[in-house]
């Protein structure tokens, strides 16, 4: 070649497209309620499993859910982990833990965080409890929780982590 | 070679705005609607699903995985899907029984188009180089080829009106139509210019919704004793993406998958085409050879409502209806996909 030419290896093609998106009915029956300070989830008719957050269906039957169902401020930790770096935008300092929750009355656990607690006890079957912001901040919004702390009620069995009553260990 | 017979079909309502509903939400009435049609319960009782969605219509990340939920896939099924319409997920399907992966599939579409500028969004699927970064929109591009076979003298004005009026007035027996209506061809002559040479009229409207088949072999269809109708041929054709290297007056692909799915084998009695612009159903008829003796979207096509990745599936599922009803012997359906009809399917259907 009598010139070298320069490798184009980049092309910048930005993309920016605007929607206005919706949740859909069954999360936005679930929204509405935690507006309210109430967590709720939806019964599948099928096999009885709640959900939360409610997505519109039971996944494993395929079934619309319909039957709204109120939960538990208190849950159980299914599974959780120390997160010991920082991640950008998050107020967070760490170390702290980030948990997957059963709320009594469901079958499903959900992400959240944990505080209030020292991060070398927390376990699998540990009892926690919500703790929500104050009432005029609430809003359409998972963060209406604050977090979870610990409760002082015996662990849960692993077998039944994800099978309490909405009336919780004792019920 | 086993024969493939489709035993369902459903098409929920074509709306403009589907509201709060998310995608699980949209496809569970029609899977539940198809499924009691054939009499089954869930895809449990069907040996493969294949779905056609695309995530951009929405902008919800892997709203195709969410569709999943509508399946009832616990203990977990043969699944699949496609980033196209859902005429192509049919195609794969197909393959999958011919392989003797299964005996039968349920396949589903379906497009909530109106959150996101449908046009807009359609121009990110064009090349990544030299187009998309144009944001050339989907109407604008069949504008261009409009505008191609108008100054050609290949068709008039009024050619295109006389689609969308016949597409109006067929769409008046359609219960799933969004736009129906008595319309004259003067009607929609006198209609103002939207995007030259196009009017609003000869452009499909955005539509929300869903739909839902499923085939089996002969022998299963037997089996579960519901009316079929004969897949007896299908094939699909794709041109280059270069829009400036193809002859956009002219369908090439669709002349060559009809051939190759044996449309000239008898006689074709309807035709449902996937035609999002009126000028583009008069190149799909032509193109195909259709005449007189041939019905075009009874339907009344997608001009009467556009279900993006589940209007293909439903021109195949409105012969289907047609030949189970006994309305008719023999028909074929098209599917389109990309800009100007550059990547189509042609699909025949006969009665059992």
């Amino acid at each position: 070649m009598s010139e070298e030419q320069e490798v184009v290896t980049v092309v910048k093609a930005p993309v920016y497209l605007k929607y206005n998106f919706t949740a859909g009915a069954a999360p936005a029956r679930f929204l509405a309620q935690i507006k309210k300070g109430v967590l709720t989830g939806q019964r599948c008719p099928k096999c009885s499993a709640v959900y939360v957050p409610p997505r519109g269906s039971c996944g494993g039957c395929g079934v619309a859910t319909e039957e709204e169902v109120v939960l538990s401020n208190k849950a159980t930790v299914q599974s959780f982990t120390i997160v010991y770096i920082p991640i950008p935008n998050n107020p967070i300092e760490p170390p702290y833990i980030i948990a997957n929750v059963v709320p009594d009355g469901a079958n499903i656990s959900f992400i959240h965080l944990m505080s209030e607690c020292v991060n070398e006890d927390v376990h699998i079957g540990a009892r926690v409890e919500a703790v929500w912001k104050p009432k005029e901040e609430w809003d359409f919004a998972m963060d209406n929780i604050r977090y979870y702390r610990p409760i002082d009620e015996p662990n849960v069995p692993v077998d039944q982590i994800g099978k309490l009553p909405v009336t919780g260990l004792e019920g | 070679m086993k024969e493939i017979a489709i035993v369902g079909f459903k098409q929920s309502d074509s709306v403009s705005d589907a509201g709060a509903v998310n995608e699980v939400e949209m496809i569970m009435p029609v899977l539940s609607s198809v499924f009691q049609q054939v009499g089954i319960n869930n895809a449990q009782d069907v040996g493969f699903v294949c779905s056609g969605s695309c995530d951009y219509l929405q902008g919800a990340a892997f709203a195709f995985v969410a569709g999943v939920d509508a399946l009832g896939a616990v203990p977990p099924i043969k699944e699949s899907h496609v980033e196209m319409d859902a005429a192509w997920a049919l195609y794969e399907s197909i393959l999958k029984i011919r392989m003797g992966h299964a005996e039968s599939a349920l396949i589903y579409g379906f497009g909530k188009s109106s959150p996101g500028e449908l046009p807009i969004v359609m121009s990110q699927q064009l090349d990544p180089y030299y187009l998309a970064p144009l944001w050339v929109d989907s109407i604008s591009l069949a504008a261009l080829q409009a505008r191609l076979m108008l100054d050609q003298g290949l068709i008039t004005e009024r050619d295109m009106a006389e689609v969308v009026s016949r597409s109006r007035r067929n769409a008046m027996n359609n219960p799933h139509a969004q736009l129906a209506g008595d319309v004259a061809p003067d009607d929609v002559l006198a209609e103002e210019m939207y995007l030259s040479p196009l009017r609003k009229a000869d452009i499909c409207p955005v539509s929300d919704g869903a739909s839902a088949m499923i085939i089996a072999t002969v022998d299963k269809a037997k089996e579960w004793g519901v009316p079929y109708a004969i897949i007896s041929g299908i094939d699909h054709r794709i041109e280059t993406h270069n829009l400036g290297m193809r002859d956009l007056t002219d369908s090439v692909s669709t002349r060559t998958a009809a051939k190759r799915a044996g449309m000239d084998a008898g006689k074709v009695e309807v035709a449902e085409l996937y035609a999002p612009f009126s000028h583009q159903e008069i190149i799909l008829s032509r193109a195909l050879g259709l005449g007189d003796e041939t019905r075009i979207n009874p339907s009344g096509g997608v001009l009467a409502g556009n279900l993006m990745m589940a209007s293909g599936l439903s021109r195949i599922g409105e012969v289907f209806n047609r030949i189970v009803s006994g309305e008719v012997q023999r028909g074929i359906a098209h599917a389109t996909s990309g800009p100007c009809l550059q990547h189509n399917l042609v699909t025949v259907l006969e009665k059992a």
